[in-house]
């Protein structure tokens, strides 16, 4: 299946820009939601389906078909924003998400959701499992490419780094993984709690190719992510400097929306922040 | 050559699988010769993917093999397959019933003189109270070959509890394996012993003494603990004054509590239930006989306490 038709930087601005709003929108008021690292990770999710991906929605169940895998699973309702905008979900789902019954859980359950490919949210997991897709499709002499969104609080799970050991070791060169680098997770702020850094230098000491870009700038990331075939012994790291909770005001820059609930008025405060700010996209 | 024990069967069956089916793998943590593993690399070196000393990712990237069709064997020994990985198995592989076969080797007292660190006796516990998952523990290296093929060819989840005694095969040869399926291989009255793994050697060596002497129990080999066979087990319990459930495991989880579950939920009389196994405690260094030994597990001290159930006299 041929790869869908690329977007313009300022196209996947507003996408980004939708999905934030989507997240806003589908979370409503009164109920416990994941805000900071869904809000963060959005333009990296747009990058990787608008841009990198061979992938769209005739391609759900294409064996050759690229692969996104959000390690950091609790980040998923970005995943469900994006997967609407492409139409793997329906817009109206999103607001039965968590809800008993629905298919959109709190958690990535690809038994139960179009376009997920793995459990995961107990994190570490994300970059074994996609070693494993590669290390399976290789066997297979099938090529495509795994991209593996990670929180950088997740990188204090020992196993990220069993796994990125076999990652290179293998020499996985079509999986890539990018770092949500938020700077905030649950209770604080990442580097007070246990620090991560340098790492784009830890990533290069375990044999990969590691680049650091303003996660928040779409046309960096995907020039990063354009790099991914450019070493074929090496797999390629993505450290992404973001803001958590970005686009929502009085939820940035803290871990305090990491798992938050808002208001009536905070949800309509940060609806029309987020409409505004899509407005001047619309401008531009 | 030394007589043959559940991991030798194993490892033979899934050499025989690798080339029978394209889709097998084995992935191993540094103990590929003796989980026996390595065994893969004589039909096809690539399909043996050796992961490092790092269980966790091990069972997580099995998950990803399975996710694009491979049927992936996971080995190490069984006290680090299933304690150390247990989130990644419950996460990964028994929560989206995928198709990973978890392989504890060295499993039981009788890892021996590694000593308690190494000594594997909560495992079934462990992956029995997960959904989805098969629990098999064969008894001798022919019935390891035989699970081992009815592992591979269930879809979905399975653990293979398998150990280094090197106790030859005593099962009778045309036995046969049919997965969820209790064995009777003795009715008799009286007591009826139920066990599981190699220490079934001790069990049948306990049955020929008390026949011996007069006394006519019952033996039935538990190949597979999930499911358990529960029917076939309360309709055989119930012609008994006596159920004994033996094997090389901690008393809470495993076979006794299997046999336990069956009997508390019985409609009507209930015969007694006497659990022989490792008493909620950790093994040593030893050999794998003394531990046997130490822990009420040979042939004397099962014998003895079928003895005493029946009101007669040791020795």
């Amino acid at each position: 299946m041929s790869r869908p038709e690329r977007m313009t930087v300022r196209e996947m601005q507003r996408i980004a820009w939708q999905i934030r709003l989507a997240l806003v929108e589908m979370f409503g008021w009164g109920k416990a939601h994941h805000y900071g690292g869904s809000l963060s990770c959005t333009e990296i999710v747009t990058a990787l389906y608008f841009h990198a991906m061979n992938y769209s929605a005739a391609q759900v169940d294409d064996p050759q078909r690229d692969r996104l895998i959000m390690s950091k699973g609790h980040s998923v309702p970005t995943q469900y924003a994006a997967l609407a905008l492409l139409g793997v979900l329906p817009e109206n789902e999103l607001a039965t998400i968590k809800r008993l019954g629905s298919r959109l859980q709190g958690h990535p359950d690809p038994h139960r959701t179009p376009g997920i490919e793995a459990h995961t949210g107990s994190l570490g997991q994300g970059l074994s499992f996609a070693n494993g897709v590669a290390l399976g499709a290789r066997l297979d002499g099938r090529r495509f490419n795994l991209y593996v969104v990670l929180g950088d609080g997740e990188l204090q799970e020992g196993q990220v780094w069993e796994a990125a050991m076999t990652t290179a070791h293998y020499r996985l060169a079509n999986v890539c993984a990018v770092v949500d680098r938020n700077r905030h997770q649950s209770q604080g702020e990442v580097d007070r709690l246990m620090a991560v850094e340098p790492l784009v230098g830890r990533f290069e000491a375990f044999g990969w190719r590691a680049k650091r870009v303003n996660g928040h700038d779409v046309a960096a990331l995907c020039r990063a992510l354009d790099a991914l075939p450019e070493d074929p012994a090496k797999p390629l790291a993505i450290v992404a400097d973001t803001v958590k909770g970005r686009g929502v005001g009085f939820l940035e820059n803290s871990h305090v929306g990491h798992n938050s609930v808002l208001t009536a008025a905070q949800y309509h405060e940060a609806v029309a922040g987020i409409r505004n700010h899509l407005a001047t996209l619309e401008d531009i | 050559m030394s007589p043959e024990a559940t991991r030798d069967g194993f490892g033979k069956a899934l050499l025989e699988l690798v080339r029978e089916n394209r889709q097998v793998v084995a992935l191993d943590c540094d103990l590929g010769r003796s989980t026996r593993s390595f065994r893969v690399t004589e039909a096809d070196p690539a399909r043996f993917i050796e992961m490092g000393i790092a269980e966790q990712d091990m069972v997580s990237t099995a998950a990803g093999l399975a996710a694009v069709g491979k049927i992936p064997f996971c080995n190490s020994f069984a006290v680090f397959v299933t304690g150390r990985a247990f989130d990644q198995i419950r996460q990964q592989v028994s929560l989206p019933n995928a198709n990973v076969k978890i392989c504890g080797s060295s499993a039981g007292l009788t890892q021996g003189p590694d000593g308690a660190t190494h000594q594997s006796v909560l495992d079934v516990a462990l992956m029995r109270s997960l959904p989805n998952m098969t629990v098999l523990v064969p008894a001798d290296s022919r019935q390891a070959g035989a699970a081992t093929r009815a592992a591979c060819a269930h879809r979905g989840p399975v653990y293979l509890r398998l150990s280094r005694h090197e106790t030859g095969d005593f099962l009778p040869p045309d036995l046969g394996f049919e997965l969820g399926r209790l064995q009777v291989l003795r009715e008799g009255t009286g007591t009826l012993l139920i066990g599981c793994g190699p220490v079934m050697r001790n069990v049948l060596d306990a049955v020929r003494s008390l026949s011996e002497r007069g006394l006519d129990p019952g033996v039935v080999n538990a190949h597979t603990l999930k499911p358990f066979d529960g029917t076939t087990f309360a309709r055989l319990a119930r012609r008994y004054r006596t159920v004994v459930t033996v094997e090389e495991h901690s008393v809470l989880g495993g076979l006794g509590t299997a046999a336990a579950e069956v009997l508390a939920e019985l409609d009507g009389p209930s015969p007694r239930l006497v659990r022989l196994g490792v008493a909620d405690t950790y093994g040593e260094s030893a050999t794998a006989d003394e531990l046997l030994a130490k822990h009420d597990l040979d042939a004397a001290a099962i014998a003895a306490r079928v003895l005493a159930i029946e009101g007669k006299a040791k020795g």
